[in-house]
């Protein structure tokens, strides 16, 4: 146990020392009145969307963030990398290019004339492949997956044929649940080994993502499985796994099923249309079924949350009477949330399976 | 429209990085954990089945003996009875023979004591001639003196020699 809390320090120190944390003062003086009204929108979608630098809490006037590594290339300079930190929170441009703070381009890095404040109407926007606050998340579920499952294979070649110890034990059930009741269950005897390790891991990161964006504490917080992209990819993945094991029964059913009169095949072909579509609507339900649950359970947690400082603004007093119930809600919600994200893992890989199971099945 | 809009520099990282450890996890973590799980089944369910199989030997063994100990009764009762039988035939047997002997001893008691009889009347009569001669002898050399005497002595004589 003590090793293991060892290794988690270790791990968080080094991640710490690579991007540094800085701190910065905010700049104060030129914020017009407007801008210190909350806006509880742009404070949850704040919480929300990906992001250049990593907030981690304000001391007074002093920001602490962690700066991250910025990888643009425009068309007219190339590639550039730097951190973050040039930007100043978008207070500053830095070699031709801007992190905008309102208007269309919002939190997009975006390239600037030479007065280093208008945008540069005539270039597009770069292209932007920057560590963002997701990917560094990414990067961070990622190598904890890569350390934990990589320990508990080490420990099971150790222990071989005895009963699991520590971590091994902790997770043994989660992999046999994803085994016998997802993929055996789904896909059947014969095929299942095949899938197994591939349902395994987007199992255990939508998991480990789900419950991360829960904690809201450095490295975690990132709201990775409510952002479209990461679920995009999941399902693209599920997609092209799903498509490229079919085999020839699977692609009958679609271009010409033989439980279905003539019909509807010829001269329109009406139910091969309709099943190419649903080839790629299983994996669009995958993706949006996922970030839509995840982000709506991030937003009602956060709304509740900006209750307390809307009423706030209107009277200190009705802000410390309205935080008791706001934190209650926000603590069900969490609650809901701790549900859902077991069960948002659990829907995504049983579906995948199922596609899986689908596209291999014999007759 | 940006919470729905992907980004392709995440979209890059994570197709990237997850790929890589997709395979570096099916490679180096799935596989030898699945493995051994398999293995630790197997030999669970192996371990169950000789168990079973040890179960079984054992009420075979039980039958066998219980089999064993009834064959050795029956056979037990068979012999008794047998040595009954025997005894029974050997004893009517001794009987039978013991009787024949002794029929055929008492036969030849029988023989002989005729013999004995035959030879001893045969002896008697000869000493019966004898003694009649010798009374006769006596009678002749006794003739004289009186008549009343010499029946007297004849009876006498007689008297004498009577014995059958």
């Amino acid at each position: 146990m003590i090793n293991l809390r060892k290794n988690i320090v270790k791990c968080l120190l080094t991640i710490v020392m690579i991007f540094s944390i800085s701190f910065v003062t905010v700049a104060n003086e030129n914020q017009e009145e407007e801008s210190t009204k909350f806006k509880p929108g742009e404070f949850i979608m704040h919480h929300i969307y990906d992001a250049h630098e990593w907030n981690i809490c304000r001391v007074g006037e002093i920001q602490v963030y962690i700066p991250l590594l910025i990888i643009v290339r425009s068309e007219t300079k190339g590639w550039n990398v730097f951190s973050s930190r040039k930007f100043q929170h978008g207070e500053k441009s830095y070699k031709g290019f801007r992190l905008e703070k309102k208007g269309k381009y919002k939190g997009k890095v975006v390239e600037v004339l030479d007065d280093g404040i208008t945008i540069d109407s005539k270039a597009s926007l770069p292209l932007d492949f920057s560590i963002t606050k997701d990917v560094l998340g990414v990067f961070v579920s990622l190598i904890l997956m890569l350390w934990v499952f990589l320990s508990v294979a080490k420990a099971y070649v150790k222990n071989r044929g005895k009963a699991p110890k520590g971590i091994q034990s902790a997770v043994e059930p989660i992999i046999l649940f994803v085994r016998d009741d997802i993929a055996k269950q789904s896909i059947g005897e014969k095929q299942y080994e095949r899938f197994t390790p591939f349902l395994l891991t987007i199992f255990f990161f939508i998991l480990i993502n789900n419950l991360a964006g829960l904690i809201p504490i450095f490295p975690f917080g990132a709201n990775l499985t409510g952002n479209i992209t990461i679920t995009m990819v999941l399902a693209l993945f599920t997609f092209f796994v799903t498509n490229f094991s079919g085999n020839k029964h699977y692609w009958k059913d679609i271009f010409n099923s033989s439980t279905i009169p003539w019909w509807l095949k010829f001269p329109i072909p009406l139910v091969p249309i309709v099943e190419i579509l649903g080839m790629f609507t299983k994996p669009l339900i995958l993706m949006i079924r996922l970030f839509a649950n995840m982000s709506s359970g991030h937003i009602i947690a956060l709304g509740f949350f900006s209750l307390i400082f809307v009423f706030g603004e209107m009277s200190v007093g009705i802000g410390y009477g309205v935080s008791v119930l706001s934190i209650a809600f926000s603590i069900f919600m969490t609650m809901l949330d701790l549900l859902i994200s077991v069960i948002q893992a659990y829907v995504f890989t049983l579906l995948s399976a199922i596609y899986f199971g689908m596209a291999t099945e014999e007759h | 429209m940006e919470l729905v809009t992907p980004g392709l520099g995440l979209f890059f990282w994570m197709v990237v990085s997850f790929s890589i450890v997709l395979l570096l996890l099916g490679k180096f973590a799935w596989k030898p954990i699945l493995n051994a799980l398999k293995e630790r089944e197997n030999s669970i369910d192996d371990a169950l089945q000789s168990a079973e199989k040890a179960r079984e030997e054992m009420s075979h063994l039980k039958a066998d003996n219980e089999q064993i100990i009834k064959e050795a009764k029956l056979q037990r009762e068979k012999l008794i009875r047998d040595a009954k039988e025997v005894r029974g035939k050997i004893i009517e047997e001794a009987s039978v023979l013991a009787d024949k002997e002794a029929k055929k001893i008492i036969e030849k008691a029988k023989i002989t004591i005729q013999n004995e009889k035959e030879s001893a009347i045969i002896e008697i009569k000869n000493q019966i001639s004898l003694v009649s001669i010798d009374i006769a002898e006596k009678l002749i050399k006794q003739e004289l003196s009186k008549d009343k005497k010499q029946d007297d002595l004849i009876n006498n004589l007689l008297e004498e020699i009577k014995i059958n």
